[in-house]
């Protein structure tokens, strides 16, 4: 499906690192790894589910993607231009085409202006419709795609519900006609009956635009079901990168296969084998030593304890970084 | 059936705000008997907290209040204790997990510390005997070296860990009802399995009663006997779990179960999403709180409250179109004119 697609961001061992500095004067500041060396590309018009607990790396690579963080290694390429050598307007160009949807509906918007205002935004920063009455059409228009009563165009922040406010938070982002949407824990602050309204609403938005989308989220089920692609992530690296429904079939990582056992069942008569990792996930500070499992895993080698296993293909579209696959 | 230790009769509990009276529970009623797990799901705002709250009387003081119904603990009248009996009434006979771990416990004292204190509040104990229930209660609950982590603060444990601790707090005083209100909400899921995993444990070793408030259905599935689903305020089904899996009655449950996106399903399809947003709880009261969202809305449904009827035995729906003359069949929807 994704593979004669053209490449629309190729990301070469992205590496973010952040500085902890010491309590004890004159100290070297500890290292905080994380992001890894992840390298993966992504396909025009696909979603690229990154899924992983709390602490794994997700949002750094959200956000180092979009340049909110300064990467400390690597490139990402978009559309064959290094992102991150670019500056002043040719940045600029290219930043409206890659927009970001926040988790926190509540305090990503400005409580002191109007959704139409908030929706207008953008367009006034990129110059994009200089126009003032074709720019205001251009909200109306907007707030209609993404499923707004164009009345509440007045309406303030607070007087929306958290599953309004994500849509004006998603309109803002489509105001730039972007190519990429990455898309930061989108729906993990709604309930389940606006979740479903709103994931409804970005599945369509991408069949009309042939949006590309990163969707971060910790919720597999979530992740499932918007994906074509998921990149599973453990401190700081991406463990496994398969189709959306290999990873329900056949998951192949013992991180995978432990996630998936621990998520909720679907029905009072499921019966599962739990595969339970003991412990917490180890501290990203300091350098490490073997695979990042290696402490947790049930099939943990006594290789596995002192090299890193690297991302490789083991079946056509899935890859996996385990000693357990590689020849 | 087993002895039942908690009876809550038609439970009203109002909140008076500047803007008006927003009616968090209108008319709850359930039982638990001892060492079941019921639980509670609904959307938030659908007032499964403010009746776990009522239950332990942890209202707000000034604005909300309980304004019938009666809460019936073995032979006490909850809603006619003082206050000193309340303090030993919470914790000894019903213990309360919370949502979030982190600001359950105090900061700014050690673990070992607030546990002694805990447990010495309930229990004649001495100061010694205490803290070896302590590093008992947290040795049961799985934590490495519990000698060592009494001497931790909160902020040095992670999520998993502190819910732990909280669990360790609440089973010191051998509860027979505990109320676990979201309590793995804001945990990773892997964490979220071993914690549910430890409650079950506790569960079947001491025969405790549960009370599992939850959003998600998935965690219902995996720990309950029965459930209640809520929306507004009121309860919509009430069943034993396998009955709500298999055969759900209300058209409001129907929409959540569709509107959970499923590992097994195929990837980009439509959700079956429920239209429009929750009523505001203000305005609740006069009609079907659901009829605004619901596709199979009739004019009776505009009118008058649907009562909760038993349509089966054990299974209660409230539900003008379901009732033991008609039923009504998923999927045969009626557009009527709203």
């Amino acid at each position: 499906m994704s593979d004669n697609r053209p490449v629309i961001m190729k990301v070469e061992h992205l590496t973010k690192e952040f500085e902890l500095k010491s309590k004890i004067f004159g100290a070297k500041p500890q290292i905080l790894h994380a992001l890894n060396d992840v390298s993966l590309d992504i396909y025009e018009g696909e979603t690229l589910g990154v899924i992983g607990e709390s602490g794994c790396g997700k949002s750094t690579f959200g956000r180092t993607l979009i340049q909110l963080y300064k990467a400390t290694k690597g490139s990402v390429m978009f559309e064959g231009k290094n992102l991150f050598s670019l500056k002043g307007q040719e940045l600029k160009k290219i930043k409206k085409d890659i927009q970001m949807v926040f988790q926190d509906p509540y305090s990503s918007l400005d409580p002191r202006k109007t959704a139409g205002k908030l929706i207008e935004e953008p367009m006034i920063v990129h110059n994009l419709i200089p126009d003032k009455t074709k720019r205001e059409e251009r909200v109306l228009e907007l707030m209609r795609e993404v499923g707004l009563d164009i009345q509440h165009v007045h309406r303030f922040p607070h007087e929306f519900s958290g599953g309004q406010r994500q849509r004006i938070n998603v309109a803002r982002a489509l105001s730039m006609n972007p190519k990429v949407i990455v898309c930061d824990e989108p729906v993990s602050a709604l309930d389940v009956s606006i979740q479903a309204q709103v994931l409804n609403l970005f599945n369509r938005l991408q069949r009309e635009h042939n949006l590309t989308y990163i969707f971060i989220s910790h919720d597999l089920g979530v992740i499932k079901h918007v994906s074509d692609r998921i990149a599973i992530m453990y401190l700081g690296r991406v463990v496994e990168l398969c189709k959306a429904d290999s990873i329900y079939e056949e998951p192949l990582h013992p991180y995978t296969k432990a996630l998936l056992s621990a998520i909720p069942p679907e029905s009072p008569f499921q019966n599962r084998e739990r595969i339970v990792l003991k412990g917490d996930i180890p501290s990203p500070i300091g350098d490490q030593i073997g695979c990042p499992l290696a402490g947790r895993c049930p099939s943990c080698m006594e290789k596995c304890k002192k090299e890193q296993p690297k991302l490789e293909e083991v079946r056509s579209g899935h890859q996996v970084a385990c000693f357990l696959y590689t020849k | 059936m087993s002895e039942i230790i908690l009876s809550v009769k038609d439970l009203k509990t109002y909140f008076y705000t500047a803007s008006g009276v927003a009616k968090a529970v209108d008319g709850v009623s359930f039982d638990i008997a001892r060492g079941e797990t019921m639980g509670i799901v609904g959307e938030s705002g659908s007032g499964k907290s403010v009746t776990s709250s009522s239950i332990i009387r942890l209202l707000p003081p000034k604005t909300g209040r309980i304004v019938g119904g009666s809460i019936q603990f073995e032979e006490k009248d909850v809603l006619a204790l003082n206050q000193r009996q309340l303090l030993d009434f919470r914790g000894k006979d019903i213990a309360v997990i919370f949502q979030d771990p982190m600001t359950s416990l105090d900061p700014v004292f050690k673990i070992g510390r607030q546990m002694v204190e805990m447990i010495m509040a309930h229990q004649p104990v001495s100061k010694e005997e205490a803290r070896k229930m302590a590093v008992e209660a947290l040795d049961k609950v799985g934590i490495p070296e519990p000698e060592k982590r009494m001497n931790a603060y909160p902020y040095e444990l992670s999520g998993g860990m502190c819910q732990r601790v909280i669990i360790a707090m609440a089973v010191c005083c051998k509860p027979k009802l505990i109320i676990a209100d979201e309590p793995t909400t804001a945990l990773d899921v892997t964490v979220q399995a071993q914690v549910l995993e430890l409650l079950k444990d506790l569960q079947k070793t001491m025969d405790t009663a549960i009370l599992l408030i939850t959003h998600n259905l998935g965690v219902v599935w995996d720990m309950c006997d029965k459930v209640m689903v809520m929306y507004a305020g009121n309860t919509v089904e009430f069943t034993d779990t396998k009955t709500l899996y298999q055969n759900p009655k209300h058209p409001y449950t129907w929409g959540l179960l569709d509107s959970m996106p499923k590992l097994s399903d195929v990837s980009h399809g439509e959700l079956q999403a429920i239209p429009g947003t929750p009523p505001d709880l203000r305005l609740t009261g006069k009609c079907c709180n659901f009829y605004n969202r619901c596709p199979y809305v009739t004019e009776e449904c505009m009118v008058s409250v649907p009562p909760l009827v038993e349509v089966e035995p054990g299974h209660l729906v409230a539900c003008h179109r379901q009732n033991l003359e008609n039923s009504l069949e998923k999927g045969t929807v009626t557009e009527n004119e709203r």
